[in-house]
């Protein structure tokens, strides 16, 4: 799709940012949501890959604030402010939250993609950020890369094939 | 995770030796369905990233069949039988007498049969850990996907995600002759099973 060397890779409970020409991708999203921010002017963007809906439930010693929902969004949000973005211009693209296995009395863990999607929106509503689309839930997993050129994200699926936002 | 940052090796052993006990049953689960030997290769106990386990099948986009079963009990995990889509093909032909594997996308029919395929091996991988251990682990019902590693793989990771960035996997490659096979048993148990599975064996867990 797009030339390696401008592509910022994002890993999993991983966030980063980036400007212009660059591409900011994240791969194999299942139940883990790939929430973008953008600022169509200075086009500057940035990408977080949240595994869990929130860090309430984290028993780790050093919270990895790239991983929750509601750490992870305020975190990129002060990430490209810092670069120089508005804070009014900014909108925001999310994909993924899918339920990979379905299971006939599914507990809590197996709802933790839409779980995902339900906190990344809840945490937006409280930034007073706008959600400009979204390709969230079915069963299956989606590489998202966002171009910092034109805030399109680009979603591509196994089964799907590839999709606009 | 802080408790495996000084993990003695003998406690690596002891799960690698879990880990042996499990797959040498599915593999003689697997070679009694393919009707002809099948070698393993000794299983491997690793503390990995995230990032890392589904480079383990190829990387995070490669596209995988896997048969996901949750293990309930005492000592709680996930288990994934991971296959590549050539390889499952190969297995459909061999096991299930399927001689002509339809093309892209695989029937209702040869879905079944694999998510059948998987359950069994899955199913005598589990008991022979639960024999050896004397720790009741049972299997949910088998679930099957076609997908990305990473979307799948991630999907096992979640608790412990909740504890740090690392999981501990065990990880068994199946043989056939000289060829393998690329079927690939990815045990990832519960973080509060260690102690569990440590106790059972007469280990002492500080």
């Amino acid at each position: 799709m797009i030339e390696e060397q401008s592509v910022i890779k994002v890993g999993m409970a991983d966030l980063n940012v980036g400007s212009h020409d660059k591409v900011i991708r994240t791969t194999g999203l299942g139940s883990c949501v790939g929430l973008t921010l953008y600022d169509p002017e200075k086009k500057l963007g940035g990408m977080a890959h949240v595994m869990l809906p929130s860090s309430e439930i984290a028993r780790e010693g050093k919270l990895n604030i790239a991983k929750f929902a509601d750490t992870a969004i305020p975190e990129l949000l002060s990430r490209l402010l810092s670069l120089g973005a508005i804070r009014s211009r900014i909108v925001a693209k999310m994909a993924g939250g899918s339920q990979m296995f379905a299971f006939a009395g599914g507990n809590d863990t197996m709802r933790i993609g839409p779980r995902n999607v339900e906190s990344c929106k809840r945490t937006l509503e409280n930034l007073n950020i706008p959600l400009l689309a979204e390709d969230t839930g079915g069963s299956y997993g989606r590489t998202i890369e966002i171009a910092c050129s034109s805030g399109l994200l680009y979603i591509r699926s196994v089964q799907k094939g590839v999709k606009e936002l | 995770m802080e408790m495996f940052k000084y993990q003695k090796d003998f406690k690596m052993d002891v799960l690698k030796e879990v880990g042996n006990i499990g797959a040498g049953n599915a593999a003689t689960a697997l070679s009694q369905l393919l009707n002809k030997p099948i070698d393993m290769a000794v299983p491997k106990v690793q503390l990995l990233g995230f990032e890392e386990i589904a480079e383990k099948v190829g990387g995070a986009e490669e596209v995988v069949f896997a048969v996901f079963l949750r293990v309930e009990g005492e000592a709680p995990g996930n288990l994934f039988f991971i296959l590549s889509p050539d390889a499952a093909r190969n297995l459909l032909r061999r096991v299930a007498g399927i001689s002509e594997v339809s093309g892209e996308e695989l029937s209702e029919m040869e879905l079944s049969a694999l998510n059948e395929i998987g359950n069994i091996l899955a199913g005598s991988y589990l008991s022979s850990l639960a024999d050896f251990t004397s720790l009741s682990m049972y299997p949910t019902v088998p679930a099957l996907a076609m997908d990305m590693a990473g979307a799948i793989l991630s999907y096992g990771l979640l608790q412990f995600g909740q504890m740090g960035d690392d999981a501990l996997l065990i990880d068994t490659t199946f043989l056939e002759g000289q060829d393998e096979i690329e079927g690939q048993f990815f045990l990832i148990p519960d973080p509060e099973s260690f102690p569990k599975i440590f106790q059972s064996l007469g280990v002492p867990f500080e």
